[in-house]
């Protein structure tokens, strides 16, 4: 832990706020973030286009190219999306403590579900105050498993099996997820959860991004910034 | 005596020349994707290996299969039952009836133990021990599991014994089950389709009797030399597809100028079947040629996913019907909703607990 000592004070004398800050994201878990935000859109944009396409377009079929722009940006941003996640998956083994963070839920802590009460009692404006936190709340700790972590592996490992139909059966993308098609043997089932998993996913960018703001001005923690520069500020000395 | 009998006796017999053989054989060879070793290998086998019993037999099913048999063209189905195969058992086109043909199987079972072919057509319904399909004075899920102990391979014929097909779609009341759900101990080939195309059919007899062995499958069961591809990979509109433009609605410029029917719920991206490259009756057309999407016919329950003319698939477990579309922008619209109701509630607690700390 590392925190200014130092108090300074500006011509009228008045003093700046000492802030406690801890170094928490370290930066391949930042890249990670801000790369895989961008991939989402770029998929899910894509991905939407794919299952409903855009109106046709006119002229000569050798003129146009459009679907085919369409998917290889989808194929190209998933290719992306799985890089950083097998890199992410890495840095959860050779960072600090918070980049494991959200590929476990410490299931068998009691202090962690009573800790997760109370940040739903938070949420639900049951609780005065939120607890303070250098990672991430039990609540968002779970959240981010269910609804990201294990989504994002669903939609790796069905985008290779849906992408393996194209490269064929001596691909090594349907060597190595083209088990997915024994459990669904009609991929057409396989498409919809694709599909499917794209809304788990939205929805919980839009839950994340409304907590990430409301978090950032309510609670006792700086957020938003953290994801930029690592440093997590805490806003005041109380314990806890 | 018959069981000495080689391929090549038979067909000499019936008058055909040996150029006519060898000419069979290249054709035959070329159709399963072999090289010019294939058709020497396939005379070969042939002239040396004994002919191979085929034991024909019919579960639930509507003989749509039988019928895209008997219309094959290469090879000529008079071929491949005459020459290739001895059919010695088919209740719906042999000559024998009753006892006389019940007599054949008991025959077939004991002579060519471990060494005939068992063909079947259509499922059998498990529900109130089977009685929903009595052959012979028997279940046919009796008849079936006696039959197949002695076999030495099962070809599941069409989508009824690969998959169920329509009697086995939701709720499926008499428990119609696939072949290889019932029989767990012989190799089973799986030759989906509603019905499979004519010439895919021979292929596998011929295939199977020629070099006394199954050809490669894949993971479902199915022979990869048929069905490793989808319908939309060797599909003559695929430049429309890749190209953006679609038939938006049945008759409109884009219909007349063939373009693409995935907006009309094709299923060609998810159907694994030869139409686009082998076709229909004799080479001439395909459902997409003739300006009508896929089915997905040869595909797992394609009874079970909504409408044929829907891109997305209907999904009945949320309780009413919806695609994966409606689910979601429900989802997002109430978590939506949640959102700013939250940050309404937030920003008027805020206002009211300043208040009372600049009040107290």
């Amino acid at each position: 832990m590392s925190y200014s000592e130092t108090k300074a004070a500006d011509a009228h004398g008045e003093q700046a706020i000492d802030r406690k800050s801890v170094y928490v994201y370290e930066a391949p878990v930042r890249i990670w973030h801000w790369v895989n935000a961008l991939a989402i859109v770029t998929l899910a944009l894509t991905g939407y286009f794919i299952g409903s396409p855009l109106p046709s377009q006119p002229g000569e079929a050798s003129a146009n190219f459009l679907m085919g722009y369409i998917r290889f940006t989808h194929f190209a941003a998933g290719q992306v999306m799985a890089i950083f996640l097998i890199l992410r998956v890495y840095w959860a083994f050779v960072g600090n403590k918070h980049a494991r963070q959200i590929f476990y839920v410490p299931v068998w802590s009691g202090r962690f579900w009573s800790e997760w009460l109370h940040e739903v009692k938070w949420y639900t404006f049951l609780a005065r105050q939120p607890k303070k936190y250098v990672g991430h709340n039990p609540l968002a700790q779970f959240t981010m498993f269910f609804m990201v972590t294990l989504p994002m592996f669903f939609m790796v490992i069905t985008g290779f099996a849906l992408y393996s139909e194209g490269t064929g059966r001596d691909s090594w993308e349907f060597k190595l997820f083209g088990w997915v098609f024994s459990i669904f043997p009609n991929s057409q089932d396989v498409h919809t959860l694709h599909h499917l998993g794209m809304w788990v996913i939205l929805t919980f960018v839009m839950v994340h991004i409304y907590v990430a703001v409301r978090e950032d001005i309510m609670s006792r923690q700086s957020i938003i910034s953290s994801m930029i520069s690592g440093e997590r500020l805490f806003k005041d000395e109380e314990d806890d | 005596m018959a069981a000495t009998e080689t391929f090549y006796d038979v067909i000499r017999r019936q008058g055909i020349t040996r150029r006519s053989f060898t000419k069979f054989c290249s054709l035959t060879a070329a159709s399963l994707g072999f090289g010019p070793a294939g058709a020497k290998a396939m005379e070969q086998a042939l002239e040396t290996k004994e002919r191979v019993p085929v034991i024909w037999m019919h579960g639930l099913e509507c003989t749509c299969c039988s019928e895209s048999f008997i219309r094959s063209a290469h090879p000529l189905v008079k071929d491949v039952v005459l020459s290739m195969i001895s059919l010695d058992y088919d209740d719906t086109i042999m000559a024998a009836a009753g006892k006389q043909a019940e007599a054949i199987l008991e025959e077939t079972k004991q002579k060519y133990k471990g060494k005939y072919i068992l063909a079947v057509e259509g499922n059998p319904p498990l529900n109130e021990d089977g009685m929903f399909c009595i052959d012979g004075g028997k279940p046919f899920v009796e008849k079936l599991k006696w039959m197949a102990e002695d076999a030495m391979a099962i070809i599941a014929w069409g989508a009824c014994a690969s998959w169920g097909c329509v009697q086995a779609a939701k709720p499926n009341p008499t428990q119609a089950t696939p072949i290889d759900k019932v029989i767990k101990d012989k190799p089973i080939i799986k030759v989906p389709g509603c019905p499979p195309i004519a010439e895919v059919m021979t292929g596998v007899v011929t295939f199977i009797t020629t070099f006394g062995r199954l050809p490669e499958l894949d993971r479902q069961g199915r022979p990869q030399m048929f069905y490793s591809q989808r319908i939309h990979d060797k599909c003559y509109r695929r430049p429309h597809f890749d190209a953006g433009q679609f038939v938006e609605e049945w008759d409109d410029e884009g219909a007349r100028k063939g373009y693409c029917l995935y907006k009309m719920g094709c299923k060609g991206p998810t159907t694994y079947n030869a139409c686009s490259t082998v076709r229909w009756n004799g080479g001439v057309s395909f459902p997409i040629q003739s300006g009508h999407g896929c089915i997905g016919c040869s595909e797992d329950g394609f009874w079970d996913k909504g409408s044929f003319y829907d891109r997305l698939t209907t999904i009945n477990q949320f309780g009413i019907e919806a695609n994966a579309d409606q689910i979601g922008r429900t989802a997002a619209g109430v978590v939506g909703a949640g959102i700013v109701a939250h940050a309404a509630i937030t920003a008027v607690k805020r206002v009211t607990t300043k208040r009372e700390k600049t009040d107290a």
